[in-house]
Protein backbone atom coordinates (compact mmCIF):
# COMPACT_ATOMS: atom_id res chain seq x y z
CA UNK A 1 0.00 0.00 0.00
CA UNK A 2 1.57 3.19 -1.07
CA UNK A 3 1.08 6.18 1.38
CA UNK A 4 -1.80 8.81 0.35
CA UNK A 5 0.94 11.56 1.03
CA UNK A 6 3.18 10.01 -1.82
CA UNK A 7 3.42 10.85 -5.50
CA UNK A 8 3.72 8.31 -7.94
CA UNK A 9 4.59 8.70 -11.44
CA UNK A 10 4.51 6.75 -14.58
CA UNK A 11 6.94 7.13 -17.26
CA UNK A 12 7.27 6.10 -20.53
CA UNK A 13 10.32 6.80 -22.82
CA UNK A 14 10.38 5.96 -26.28
CA UNK A 15 13.29 8.90 -27.88
CA UNK A 16 15.72 5.90 -29.64
CA UNK A 17 15.38 2.25 -30.01
CA UNK A 18 14.56 1.31 -26.24
CA UNK A 19 10.66 1.09 -25.16
CA UNK A 20 10.57 2.08 -21.39
CA UNK A 21 8.25 2.55 -18.71
CA UNK A 22 8.79 3.23 -15.49
CA UNK A 23 6.61 4.22 -11.72
CA UNK A 24 8.44 6.67 -9.55
CA UNK A 25 7.65 7.54 -6.33
CA UNK A 26 8.61 10.86 -4.79
CA UNK A 27 11.44 11.38 -7.45
CA UNK A 28 13.70 8.95 -5.82
CA UNK A 29 12.35 5.54 -5.32
CA UNK A 30 11.88 3.46 -8.74
CA UNK A 31 9.23 1.22 -8.06
CA UNK A 32 9.27 -0.67 -11.27
CA UNK A 33 11.95 0.19 -14.22
CA UNK A 34 10.88 -1.82 -17.50
CA UNK A 35 13.21 -1.40 -20.89
CA UNK A 36 12.25 -3.28 -24.04
CA UNK A 37 15.55 -3.00 -26.25
CA UNK A 38 15.26 -3.58 -29.98
CA UNK A 39 19.32 -3.41 -30.24
CA UNK A 40 19.22 -6.77 -32.16
CA UNK A 41 17.03 -5.65 -35.03
CA UNK A 42 19.12 -2.73 -35.56
CA UNK A 43 22.51 -4.44 -35.47
CA UNK A 44 21.47 -5.55 -38.95
CA UNK A 45 22.03 -2.24 -40.33
CA UNK A 46 24.94 -1.03 -37.97
CA UNK A 47 22.89 1.56 -36.49
CA UNK A 48 19.32 2.74 -35.43
CA UNK A 49 16.70 2.50 -38.17
CA UNK A 50 14.22 5.12 -37.59
CA UNK A 51 11.37 3.66 -39.20
CA UNK A 52 11.64 0.58 -37.56
CA UNK A 53 12.29 1.77 -34.14
CA UNK A 54 8.92 3.91 -34.37
CA UNK A 55 7.23 0.49 -35.62
CA UNK A 56 9.11 -1.71 -32.50
CA UNK A 57 7.69 0.67 -30.09
CA UNK A 58 4.01 0.57 -31.42
CA UNK A 59 4.06 -2.68 -31.07
CA UNK A 60 5.68 -3.17 -27.51
CA UNK A 61 4.60 0.16 -25.73
CA UNK A 62 1.15 -1.19 -24.39
CA UNK A 63 2.73 -4.60 -22.90
CA UNK A 64 5.84 -2.45 -21.45
CA UNK A 65 3.64 0.00 -19.47
CA UNK A 66 1.75 -2.75 -18.15
CA UNK A 67 4.57 -4.70 -16.94
CA UNK A 68 5.74 -1.38 -15.52
CA UNK A 69 2.35 -1.58 -13.34
CA UNK A 70 2.38 -4.69 -12.44
CA UNK A 71 5.81 -4.65 -11.48
CA UNK A 72 5.23 -1.59 -9.14
CA UNK A 73 2.02 -3.46 -7.58
CA UNK A 74 0.00 -0.07 -8.83
CA UNK A 75 -2.84 0.55 -11.63
CA UNK A 76 -3.63 3.75 -13.11
CA UNK A 77 -6.24 5.00 -10.75
CA UNK A 78 -2.87 5.14 -8.46
CA UNK A 79 -0.84 7.77 -10.25
CA UNK A 80 -0.64 11.14 -9.60
CA UNK A 81 0.97 11.87 -13.22
CA UNK A 82 2.19 10.89 -16.24
CA UNK A 83 5.85 12.03 -17.46
CA UNK A 84 7.07 11.68 -20.92
CA UNK A 85 10.22 12.39 -22.98
CA UNK A 86 9.18 14.54 -25.84
CA UNK A 87 12.35 15.54 -27.14
CA UNK A 88 14.96 15.19 -28.28
CA UNK A 89 15.20 12.02 -30.56
CA UNK A 90 14.05 10.53 -33.34
CA UNK A 91 10.37 12.03 -34.13
CA UNK A 92 8.54 8.96 -35.26
CA UNK A 93 9.71 7.00 -32.16
CA UNK A 94 9.26 10.16 -29.73
CA UNK A 95 5.81 10.31 -31.17
CA UNK A 96 4.68 6.82 -29.98
CA UNK A 97 5.51 7.49 -26.42
CA UNK A 98 3.86 11.14 -26.50
CA UNK A 99 0.38 10.01 -27.93
CA UNK A 100 0.36 7.10 -25.94
CA UNK A 101 0.91 9.33 -22.59
CA UNK A 102 -1.66 11.40 -24.02
CA UNK A 103 -4.22 9.21 -24.98
CA UNK A 104 -3.35 7.26 -20.68
CA UNK A 105 -3.63 10.77 -19.27
CA UNK A 106 -6.23 12.23 -20.91
CA UNK A 107 -8.27 8.80 -20.15
CA UNK A 108 -7.55 9.25 -16.65
CA UNK A 109 -7.84 13.05 -16.38
CA UNK A 110 -4.01 12.88 -14.69
CA UNK A 111 -1.40 16.06 -15.41
CA UNK A 112 0.37 15.63 -18.27
CA UNK A 113 4.57 16.47 -17.59
CA UNK A 114 6.83 16.11 -20.91
CA UNK A 115 10.38 15.32 -20.20
CA UNK A 116 13.72 16.68 -21.77
CA UNK A 117 15.99 13.32 -22.34
CA UNK A 118 19.40 15.42 -21.14
CA UNK A 119 17.15 16.58 -17.88
CA UNK A 120 16.15 12.70 -17.48
CA UNK A 121 20.03 11.61 -17.99
CA UNK A 122 20.66 14.22 -15.72
CA UNK A 123 18.00 12.77 -12.89
CA UNK A 124 19.07 9.39 -13.17
CA UNK A 125 21.93 10.32 -10.70
CA UNK A 126 19.11 11.16 -7.96
CA UNK A 127 17.80 7.88 -7.68
CA UNK A 128 20.76 6.40 -6.34
CA UNK A 129 22.19 9.23 -4.70
CA UNK A 130 19.75 10.63 -2.42
CA UNK A 131 22.09 13.02 -0.88
CA UNK A 132 22.87 14.37 -4.63
CA UNK A 133 21.17 17.87 -4.81
CA UNK A 134 21.65 20.87 -6.92
CA UNK A 135 24.08 22.57 -7.64
CA UNK A 136 25.81 20.80 -9.45
CA UNK A 137 27.92 19.98 -12.38
CA UNK A 138 26.82 17.50 -14.74
CA UNK A 139 28.81 15.60 -18.13
CA UNK A 140 26.34 13.95 -20.35
CA UNK A 141 27.88 11.50 -22.84
CA UNK A 142 25.34 9.40 -25.23
CA UNK A 143 25.25 8.16 -28.21
CA UNK A 144 23.67 11.64 -29.71
CA UNK A 145 24.35 14.53 -27.05
CA UNK A 146 27.88 15.44 -24.94
CA UNK A 147 27.22 18.55 -22.79
CA UNK A 148 29.14 19.64 -19.90
CA UNK A 149 25.85 21.11 -17.88
CA UNK A 150 25.48 23.55 -14.08
CA UNK A 151 22.57 21.89 -12.70
CA UNK A 152 21.44 24.95 -11.14
CA UNK A 153 18.24 24.05 -9.12
CA UNK A 154 15.95 21.39 -10.66
CA UNK A 155 15.48 21.74 -14.01
CA UNK A 156 17.54 24.41 -14.11
CA UNK A 157 20.41 24.18 -16.47
CA UNK A 158 23.82 26.59 -17.56
CA UNK A 159 25.28 24.58 -20.68
CA UNK A 160 28.89 25.20 -20.43
CA UNK A 161 29.99 23.26 -23.35
CA UNK A 162 28.92 20.83 -26.09
CA UNK A 163 30.33 18.79 -29.04
CA UNK A 164 30.86 21.08 -32.00
CA UNK A 165 30.46 17.89 -34.56
CA UNK A 166 29.73 14.30 -33.08
CA UNK A 167 28.66 13.54 -30.07
CA UNK A 168 31.01 11.23 -28.07
CA UNK A 169 29.13 7.92 -28.28
CA UNK A 170 28.81 8.19 -31.81
CA UNK A 171 32.39 8.98 -32.07
CA UNK A 172 32.63 5.10 -30.42
CA UNK A 173 30.11 3.64 -32.63
CA UNK A 174 31.87 4.69 -35.82
CA UNK A 175 35.54 3.96 -34.98
CA UNK A 176 33.94 0.69 -33.69
CA UNK A 177 32.51 -0.10 -36.96
CA UNK A 178 35.69 1.29 -38.91
CA UNK A 179 37.48 -1.05 -36.50
CA UNK A 180 35.19 -4.12 -37.81
CA UNK A 181 33.46 -4.57 -34.31
CA UNK A 182 29.88 -3.27 -35.24
CA UNK A 183 27.46 -2.18 -33.47
CA UNK A 184 26.80 -0.41 -30.62
CA UNK A 185 30.32 0.39 -30.57
CA UNK A 186 30.82 1.83 -26.67
CA UNK A 187 30.38 -1.57 -24.98
CA UNK A 188 32.39 -3.04 -27.99
CA UNK A 189 35.56 -0.47 -27.50
CA UNK A 190 35.04 -0.93 -23.75
CA UNK A 191 35.69 -4.17 -23.63
CA UNK A 192 38.37 -4.75 -26.15
CA UNK A 193 40.50 -1.85 -24.87
CA UNK A 194 41.12 -4.17 -21.56
CA UNK A 195 43.29 -5.73 -24.04
CA UNK A 196 45.40 -2.96 -25.77
CA UNK A 197 47.65 -0.32 -24.85
CA UNK A 198 46.17 3.17 -24.46
CA UNK A 199 49.50 4.77 -24.85
CA UNK A 200 50.49 2.59 -28.69
CA UNK A 201 49.07 5.17 -30.79
CA UNK A 202 48.58 9.38 -29.65
CA UNK A 203 45.52 10.27 -31.53
CA UNK A 204 45.00 14.00 -31.12
CA UNK A 205 42.81 15.86 -28.32
CA UNK A 206 41.04 18.10 -30.37
CA UNK A 207 40.38 21.99 -28.05
CA UNK A 208 38.22 23.83 -29.46
CA UNK A 209 39.26 27.98 -29.93
CA UNK A 210 37.72 30.16 -27.41
CA UNK A 211 35.29 27.74 -26.09
CA UNK A 212 37.13 25.55 -23.10
CA UNK A 213 34.24 23.51 -22.41
CA UNK A 214 32.65 22.57 -26.04
CA UNK A 215 33.72 19.45 -27.37
CA UNK A 216 35.06 18.05 -31.21
CA UNK A 217 35.22 14.25 -31.39
CA UNK A 218 34.94 14.29 -35.03
CA UNK A 219 39.24 14.70 -35.62
CA UNK A 220 39.53 11.84 -33.79
CA UNK A 221 37.55 9.48 -35.33
CA UNK A 222 39.45 10.98 -38.56
CA UNK A 223 42.83 10.05 -36.58
CA UNK A 224 41.53 6.55 -36.48
CA UNK A 225 40.58 6.06 -40.07
CA UNK A 226 43.78 7.73 -40.96
CA UNK A 227 45.73 5.52 -39.39
CA UNK A 228 43.86 2.54 -40.53
CA UNK A 229 44.43 3.10 -43.86
CA UNK A 230 48.35 3.97 -43.05
CA UNK A 231 48.07 0.66 -41.94
CA UNK A 232 46.44 -0.71 -45.08
CA UNK A 233 48.65 0.94 -47.36
CA UNK A 234 52.16 0.31 -45.71
CA UNK A 235 50.93 -3.58 -44.90
CA UNK A 236 51.37 -3.15 -41.23
CA UNK A 237 49.37 -4.88 -38.98
CA UNK A 238 46.09 -3.79 -37.70
CA UNK A 239 46.33 -3.96 -34.10
CA UNK A 240 42.19 -3.48 -32.76
CA UNK A 241 43.03 -3.53 -29.52
CA UNK A 242 45.75 -1.07 -29.06
CA UNK A 243 43.52 1.33 -31.68
CA UNK A 244 40.39 0.91 -29.49
CA UNK A 245 42.35 1.97 -26.31
CA UNK A 246 44.08 4.65 -27.48
CA UNK A 247 40.71 6.20 -29.06
CA UNK A 248 39.66 5.66 -26.12
CA UNK A 249 42.15 7.29 -23.66
CA UNK A 250 42.12 10.43 -26.21
CA UNK A 251 37.99 10.75 -25.19
CA UNK A 252 38.03 9.97 -22.18
CA UNK A 253 41.12 12.30 -21.26
CA UNK A 254 39.26 15.10 -22.82
CA UNK A 255 35.79 14.14 -21.26
CA UNK A 256 38.02 14.32 -18.05
CA UNK A 257 39.94 17.41 -18.41
CA UNK A 258 36.75 19.42 -19.34
CA UNK A 259 34.47 18.58 -16.24
CA UNK A 260 37.88 18.99 -13.72
CA UNK A 261 38.25 22.26 -15.61
CA UNK A 262 34.94 23.72 -15.33
CA UNK A 263 34.02 22.39 -11.76
CA UNK A 264 37.43 24.10 -10.85
CA UNK A 265 36.53 27.37 -12.58
CA UNK A 266 33.12 27.22 -11.52
CA UNK A 267 34.43 26.37 -7.85
CA UNK A 268 31.13 23.52 -7.63
CA UNK A 269 32.26 20.59 -5.82
CA UNK A 270 30.11 17.80 -7.12
CA UNK A 271 30.40 16.11 -10.52
CA UNK A 272 28.25 13.49 -11.74
CA UNK A 273 28.15 11.78 -15.26
CA UNK A 274 25.17 10.67 -16.93
CA UNK A 275 24.13 9.38 -20.27
CA UNK A 276 25.62 5.73 -22.36
CA UNK A 277 28.66 6.22 -21.95
CA UNK A 278 28.58 7.18 -18.36
CA UNK A 279 29.07 3.46 -18.22
CA UNK A 280 32.42 3.38 -20.07
CA UNK A 281 34.63 1.59 -16.97
CA UNK A 282 37.51 3.97 -18.19
CA UNK A 283 35.86 6.95 -18.10
CA UNK A 284 34.55 6.36 -14.92
CA UNK A 285 37.78 5.50 -13.72
CA UNK A 286 39.27 8.06 -14.41
CA UNK A 287 36.41 10.78 -13.81
CA UNK A 288 36.25 9.63 -10.21
CA UNK A 289 40.51 9.45 -9.64
CA UNK A 290 40.46 13.19 -11.09
CA UNK A 291 38.20 13.91 -8.77
CA UNK A 292 39.52 12.10 -5.51
CA UNK A 293 42.49 14.65 -6.75
CA UNK A 294 40.63 17.23 -6.56
CA UNK A 295 38.40 16.68 -3.84
CA UNK A 296 35.43 17.06 -5.95
CA UNK A 297 32.53 15.00 -4.91
CA UNK A 298 31.94 12.06 -7.72
CA UNK A 299 28.22 10.71 -9.35
CA UNK A 300 27.13 8.01 -11.85
CA UNK A 301 24.45 6.08 -12.03
CA UNK A 302 24.29 2.27 -12.09
CA UNK A 303 24.78 0.62 -16.02
CA UNK A 304 21.29 0.09 -16.08
CA UNK A 305 20.18 4.10 -15.43
CA UNK A 306 22.45 5.27 -17.57
CA UNK A 307 21.73 3.51 -20.85
CA UNK A 308 17.71 5.07 -22.08
CA UNK A 309 14.96 4.16 -19.51
CA UNK A 310 11.95 5.74 -18.47
CA UNK A 311 12.71 5.91 -14.59
CA UNK A 312 15.27 8.63 -15.01
CA UNK A 313 12.12 10.54 -16.72
CA UNK A 314 9.75 9.78 -13.63
CA UNK A 315 12.25 11.24 -11.94
CA UNK A 316 13.01 14.35 -13.82
CA UNK A 317 9.03 14.35 -14.09
CA UNK A 318 8.48 14.42 -10.92
CA UNK A 319 10.67 17.33 -9.91
CA UNK A 320 8.53 19.37 -13.22
CA UNK A 321 5.90 18.47 -11.65
CA UNK A 322 6.51 19.76 -7.99
CA UNK A 323 7.55 23.02 -10.10
CA UNK A 324 3.86 22.56 -11.81
CA UNK A 325 5.03 22.19 -15.56
CA UNK A 326 2.02 20.85 -16.94
CA UNK A 327 1.49 19.88 -20.77
CA UNK A 328 -1.47 20.13 -22.86
CA UNK A 329 -3.09 17.73 -25.25
CA UNK A 330 -1.44 18.86 -27.80
CA UNK A 331 1.62 18.50 -26.87
CA UNK A 332 4.17 17.55 -29.71
CA UNK A 333 7.08 15.66 -29.84
CA UNK A 334 10.17 18.16 -30.75
CA UNK A 335 13.32 16.23 -32.02
CA UNK A 336 15.83 18.72 -31.56
CA UNK A 337 14.47 20.41 -28.28
CA UNK A 338 16.89 22.41 -26.01
CA UNK A 339 17.59 21.52 -22.71
CA UNK A 340 15.85 24.07 -20.19
CA UNK A 341 13.16 24.41 -23.10
CA UNK A 342 9.37 24.52 -21.97
CA UNK B 1 -23.10 -0.04 -28.08
CA UNK B 2 -21.28 3.31 -28.21
CA UNK B 3 -17.75 3.23 -30.79
CA UNK B 4 -15.36 5.94 -30.35
CA UNK B 5 -13.00 6.02 -33.78
CA UNK B 6 -10.04 7.76 -35.07
CA UNK B 7 -8.62 8.08 -38.66
CA UNK B 8 -4.97 9.86 -38.82
CA UNK B 9 -3.95 7.74 -41.76
CA UNK B 10 -3.19 10.71 -44.19
CA UNK B 11 -3.95 14.27 -43.90
CA UNK B 12 -7.59 14.02 -42.63
CA UNK B 13 -7.54 13.60 -38.84
CA UNK B 14 -11.18 12.53 -37.70
CA UNK B 15 -12.56 11.68 -34.38
CA UNK B 16 -16.63 10.59 -33.95
CA UNK B 17 -18.56 8.63 -31.81
CA UNK B 18 -21.43 6.16 -32.73
CA UNK B 19 -23.96 5.40 -30.78
CA UNK B 20 -25.92 2.10 -32.40
CA UNK B 21 -27.11 3.51 -35.77
CA UNK B 22 -26.72 7.34 -34.53
CA UNK B 23 -24.09 9.06 -35.06
CA UNK B 24 -23.43 11.07 -31.84
CA UNK B 25 -20.53 13.67 -32.75
CA UNK B 26 -17.77 13.59 -35.95
CA UNK B 27 -15.09 16.40 -35.62
CA UNK B 28 -13.00 15.97 -39.41
CA UNK B 29 -10.82 18.53 -40.30
CA UNK B 30 -8.42 18.40 -43.35
CA UNK B 31 -5.95 21.24 -43.11
CA UNK B 32 -2.40 20.83 -41.97
CA UNK B 33 -0.56 17.52 -41.43
CA UNK B 34 0.03 18.16 -37.46
CA UNK B 35 -2.06 14.79 -36.00
CA UNK B 36 0.38 14.90 -33.39
CA UNK B 37 -1.27 18.41 -32.27
CA UNK B 38 -4.71 18.05 -33.37
CA UNK B 39 -5.82 14.62 -32.91
CA UNK B 40 -6.52 14.59 -28.87
CA UNK B 41 -7.75 18.04 -28.27
CA UNK B 42 -10.55 17.68 -31.09
CA UNK B 43 -10.88 14.13 -29.22
CA UNK B 44 -11.72 16.43 -25.82
CA UNK B 45 -14.06 19.04 -27.65
CA UNK B 46 -15.90 16.48 -28.76
CA UNK B 47 -15.97 14.94 -25.22
CA UNK B 48 -17.17 18.17 -23.86
CA UNK B 49 -19.32 18.90 -26.76
CA UNK B 50 -21.37 15.59 -25.89
CA UNK B 51 -20.84 14.70 -22.67
CA UNK B 52 -19.18 11.93 -23.27
CA UNK B 53 -18.36 9.81 -20.36
CA UNK B 54 -15.54 8.09 -22.01
CA UNK B 55 -15.95 4.61 -19.51
CA UNK B 56 -19.47 4.35 -21.58
CA UNK B 57 -17.36 3.21 -24.71
CA UNK B 58 -17.39 -0.68 -25.72
CA UNK B 59 -14.78 -0.07 -28.33
CA UNK B 60 -12.33 1.81 -30.27
CA UNK B 61 -12.32 2.04 -33.74
CA UNK B 62 -9.27 3.17 -35.59
CA UNK B 63 -8.28 3.31 -38.61
CA UNK B 64 -5.35 0.73 -39.37
CA UNK B 65 -3.32 1.11 -42.14
CA UNK B 66 -2.45 1.62 -44.69
CA UNK B 67 -1.94 5.37 -44.92
CA UNK B 68 1.42 7.61 -43.70
CA UNK B 69 3.22 6.03 -41.24
CA UNK B 70 3.53 8.31 -38.98
CA UNK B 71 0.44 9.59 -39.04
CA UNK B 72 -1.19 5.93 -38.41
CA UNK B 73 1.10 5.22 -35.27
CA UNK B 74 -0.35 8.81 -33.89
CA UNK B 75 -4.15 7.18 -34.32
CA UNK B 76 -2.48 3.91 -32.86
CA UNK B 77 -0.70 5.11 -30.05
CA UNK B 78 -4.02 7.07 -29.30
CA UNK B 79 -6.20 4.48 -29.60
CA UNK B 80 -3.83 1.93 -27.94
CA UNK B 81 -3.69 4.64 -24.79
CA UNK B 82 -6.88 4.87 -24.79
CA UNK B 83 -7.85 0.93 -24.74
CA UNK B 84 -5.32 0.66 -21.96
CA UNK B 85 -6.42 3.15 -20.03
CA UNK B 86 -10.50 2.58 -20.18
CA UNK B 87 -9.83 -1.12 -20.58
CA UNK B 88 -11.66 -1.50 -23.90
CA UNK B 89 -11.25 -3.58 -27.06
CA UNK B 90 -9.79 -2.02 -29.80
CA UNK B 91 -11.17 -2.69 -33.93
CA UNK B 92 -8.47 -2.06 -36.45
CA UNK B 93 -10.28 -0.87 -39.44
CA UNK B 94 -8.26 -0.80 -42.73
CA UNK B 95 -8.13 2.38 -44.00
CA UNK B 96 -9.16 1.46 -47.58
CA UNK B 97 -12.19 -0.71 -46.71
CA UNK B 98 -13.29 2.45 -44.54
CA UNK B 99 -13.00 5.04 -47.24
CA UNK B 100 -15.08 2.50 -49.48
CA UNK B 101 -17.63 2.44 -46.30
CA UNK B 102 -18.25 6.99 -46.82
CA UNK B 103 -20.45 5.19 -49.97
CA UNK B 104 -23.70 3.35 -49.61
CA UNK B 105 -25.36 0.54 -51.67
CA UNK B 106 -23.64 1.43 -54.88
CA UNK B 107 -25.17 -0.57 -57.26
CA UNK B 108 -24.08 -3.97 -58.15
CA UNK B 109 -22.74 -2.41 -61.30
CA UNK B 110 -20.81 0.07 -59.54
CA UNK B 111 -17.65 -0.73 -57.89
CA UNK B 112 -16.00 1.59 -55.28
CA UNK B 113 -11.69 2.39 -56.25
CA UNK B 114 -10.75 4.79 -52.99
CA UNK B 115 -7.19 5.34 -54.08
CA UNK B 116 -4.31 7.29 -51.96
CA UNK B 117 -0.97 8.74 -52.56
CA UNK B 118 1.46 6.15 -51.81
CA UNK B 119 4.25 7.82 -53.55
CA UNK B 120 6.81 5.70 -55.08
CA UNK B 121 4.80 5.65 -58.43
CA UNK B 122 2.06 3.73 -56.10
CA UNK B 123 -1.45 3.92 -55.05
CA UNK B 124 -2.97 2.51 -51.84
CA UNK B 125 -6.77 0.90 -53.24
CA UNK B 126 -8.78 -1.18 -53.43
CA UNK B 127 -11.70 -2.52 -55.30
CA UNK B 128 -15.01 -2.83 -53.41
CA UNK B 129 -18.79 -3.11 -54.30
CA UNK B 130 -22.29 -3.33 -51.86
CA UNK B 131 -24.06 -6.48 -52.62
CA UNK B 132 -27.34 -6.89 -50.46
CA UNK B 133 -26.62 -3.59 -48.41
CA UNK B 134 -23.39 -5.08 -47.43
CA UNK B 135 -19.58 -4.08 -48.42
CA UNK B 136 -17.95 -6.72 -50.23
CA UNK B 137 -14.39 -6.45 -50.81
CA UNK B 138 -13.30 -7.66 -54.96
CA UNK B 139 -9.49 -6.82 -54.28
CA UNK B 140 -7.96 -6.13 -51.22
CA UNK B 141 -6.12 -3.42 -50.21
CA UNK B 142 -2.51 -3.15 -51.38
CA UNK B 143 -0.41 -0.89 -52.84
CA UNK B 144 -0.43 -1.20 -56.34
CA UNK B 145 1.43 1.00 -59.16
CA UNK B 146 -2.00 3.00 -61.23
CA UNK B 147 -1.32 1.44 -64.16
CA UNK B 148 -1.80 -1.85 -62.65
CA UNK B 149 -5.18 -0.92 -60.91
CA UNK B 150 -6.39 0.79 -64.12
CA UNK B 151 -6.53 -2.15 -65.91
CA UNK B 152 -8.03 -4.09 -63.25
CA UNK B 153 -10.75 -1.69 -63.06
CA UNK B 154 -10.97 -2.03 -67.20
CA UNK B 155 -10.79 -5.72 -67.32
CA UNK B 156 -14.20 -5.29 -65.08
CA UNK B 157 -15.92 -3.56 -66.64
CA UNK B 158 -17.90 -2.09 -64.58
CA UNK B 159 -18.43 1.58 -63.62
CA UNK B 160 -16.05 2.90 -60.95
CA UNK B 161 -16.47 5.93 -58.42
CA UNK B 162 -12.78 7.29 -57.15
CA UNK B 163 -12.37 8.88 -54.19
CA UNK B 164 -9.38 9.34 -51.59
CA UNK B 165 -6.24 11.89 -51.87
CA UNK B 166 -4.43 9.76 -54.51
CA UNK B 167 -7.78 11.48 -57.12
CA UNK B 168 -6.13 14.93 -57.31
CA UNK B 169 -2.57 13.26 -58.15
CA UNK B 170 -3.92 11.13 -60.58
CA UNK B 171 -6.52 12.79 -61.99
CA UNK B 172 -5.01 12.75 -65.45
CA UNK B 173 -3.93 9.33 -65.44
CA UNK B 174 -7.41 8.15 -65.20
CA UNK B 175 -8.91 10.48 -67.72
CA UNK B 176 -6.52 8.76 -70.14
CA UNK B 177 -6.59 5.19 -69.38
CA UNK B 178 -10.15 4.46 -67.53
CA UNK B 179 -11.81 3.01 -70.28
CA UNK B 180 -15.09 1.73 -68.03
CA UNK B 181 -17.63 4.55 -67.21
CA UNK B 182 -15.65 6.73 -63.82
CA UNK B 183 -16.92 9.18 -61.30
CA UNK B 184 -15.28 11.27 -58.75
CA UNK B 185 -17.08 11.26 -54.98
CA UNK B 186 -18.22 14.78 -54.15
CA UNK B 187 -16.10 16.89 -51.26
CA UNK B 188 -18.14 15.84 -47.97
CA UNK B 189 -17.19 11.89 -48.93
CA UNK B 190 -13.75 12.04 -50.31
CA UNK B 191 -11.16 11.51 -47.65
CA UNK B 192 -11.18 9.68 -44.66
CA UNK B 193 -13.65 10.30 -42.39
CA UNK B 194 -13.82 8.71 -38.72
CA UNK B 195 -17.81 8.20 -38.99
CA UNK B 196 -17.16 5.83 -41.67
CA UNK B 197 -14.55 3.38 -39.34
CA UNK B 198 -17.10 3.97 -36.74
CA UNK B 199 -20.09 2.77 -38.44
CA UNK B 200 -17.48 -0.05 -40.49
CA UNK B 201 -15.90 -0.69 -36.73
CA UNK B 202 -19.42 -1.81 -35.42
CA UNK B 203 -20.50 -4.23 -38.06
CA UNK B 204 -16.27 -5.69 -37.06
CA UNK B 205 -17.00 -5.93 -33.40
CA UNK B 206 -20.16 -7.57 -34.48
CA UNK B 207 -18.09 -10.22 -35.95
CA UNK B 208 -15.82 -10.63 -33.24
CA UNK B 209 -13.31 -8.68 -35.11
CA UNK B 210 -11.34 -7.13 -31.94
CA UNK B 211 -8.34 -6.96 -30.35
CA UNK B 212 -6.36 -6.29 -27.62
CA UNK B 213 -5.22 -2.63 -26.80
CA UNK B 214 -1.76 -4.21 -26.24
CA UNK B 215 -1.74 -6.23 -29.83
CA UNK B 216 -2.99 -4.15 -31.95
CA UNK B 217 -0.18 -1.98 -34.67
CA UNK B 218 -1.20 -0.49 -37.79
CA UNK B 219 -0.89 -2.74 -41.20
CA UNK B 220 1.47 -0.22 -43.63
CA UNK B 221 1.21 -3.01 -46.21
CA UNK B 222 4.67 -1.84 -46.81
CA UNK B 223 8.39 -2.80 -44.97
CA UNK B 224 10.52 0.33 -43.94
CA UNK B 225 13.00 1.39 -46.73
CA UNK B 226 15.64 0.34 -44.77
CA UNK B 227 14.46 -3.55 -44.88
CA UNK B 228 13.54 -3.19 -48.58
CA UNK B 229 17.22 -1.72 -48.83
CA UNK B 230 18.41 -4.88 -47.53
CA UNK B 231 16.37 -7.58 -48.89
CA UNK B 232 17.40 -6.06 -52.23
CA UNK B 233 21.07 -6.27 -51.54
CA UNK B 234 20.59 -9.65 -50.01
CA UNK B 235 18.66 -11.00 -53.28
CA UNK B 236 21.24 -9.42 -55.72
CA UNK B 237 23.98 -10.98 -53.48
CA UNK B 238 22.04 -14.23 -54.14
CA UNK B 239 22.12 -14.28 -57.55
CA UNK B 240 25.41 -12.92 -58.48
Amino acid sequence: MENKKDTLILAIESSCDETAASVVKNGRTVLSNIISSQIDLHKLYGGVVPEIASRKHIEKINQVIQEALDAAGVTLDDLDAVGVTYGPGLVGALLVGVAEAKAISFAKDLPLVGVHHIEGHISANYIENLDLEPPFLCLVVSGGHTHLVIVKDYGEFQILGRTRDDAAGEAFDKVARAIGLGYPGGPKIDRLSKEGDPYAIDFPKAKVDEAPYDFSFSGVKSAVLNHLNKCRMQGLPIKEADIAASFQRSVVEVLTEHAIAAAKDYHINKLAIAGGVASNSTLRAAMEKACRENQIQFYHPSPVFCTDNAAMIGVAAYYEYLKGTRHGWDLNAVPNLKLGER
Amino acid sequence: MKILAIDSSGLVASVAVAQDDTLVAEFTMNYKKTHSQTLLPMLEEVKKAIQLDLGSIDAIAVAAGPGSFTGLRIGSATAKGLGLALQKPLIAVPTVEALAYNLYDTGEDTVICPIMDARRNQVYTGIYCFREHRLETLKQQDAVPMEELLEALNAMGKTVIFLGDGVPVYREQIEENCRVPYTFAPAHLNRQRAAAVAALGEIYYKEGKIQTAAEHAPDYLRVSQAERERAQRLGKTDHA
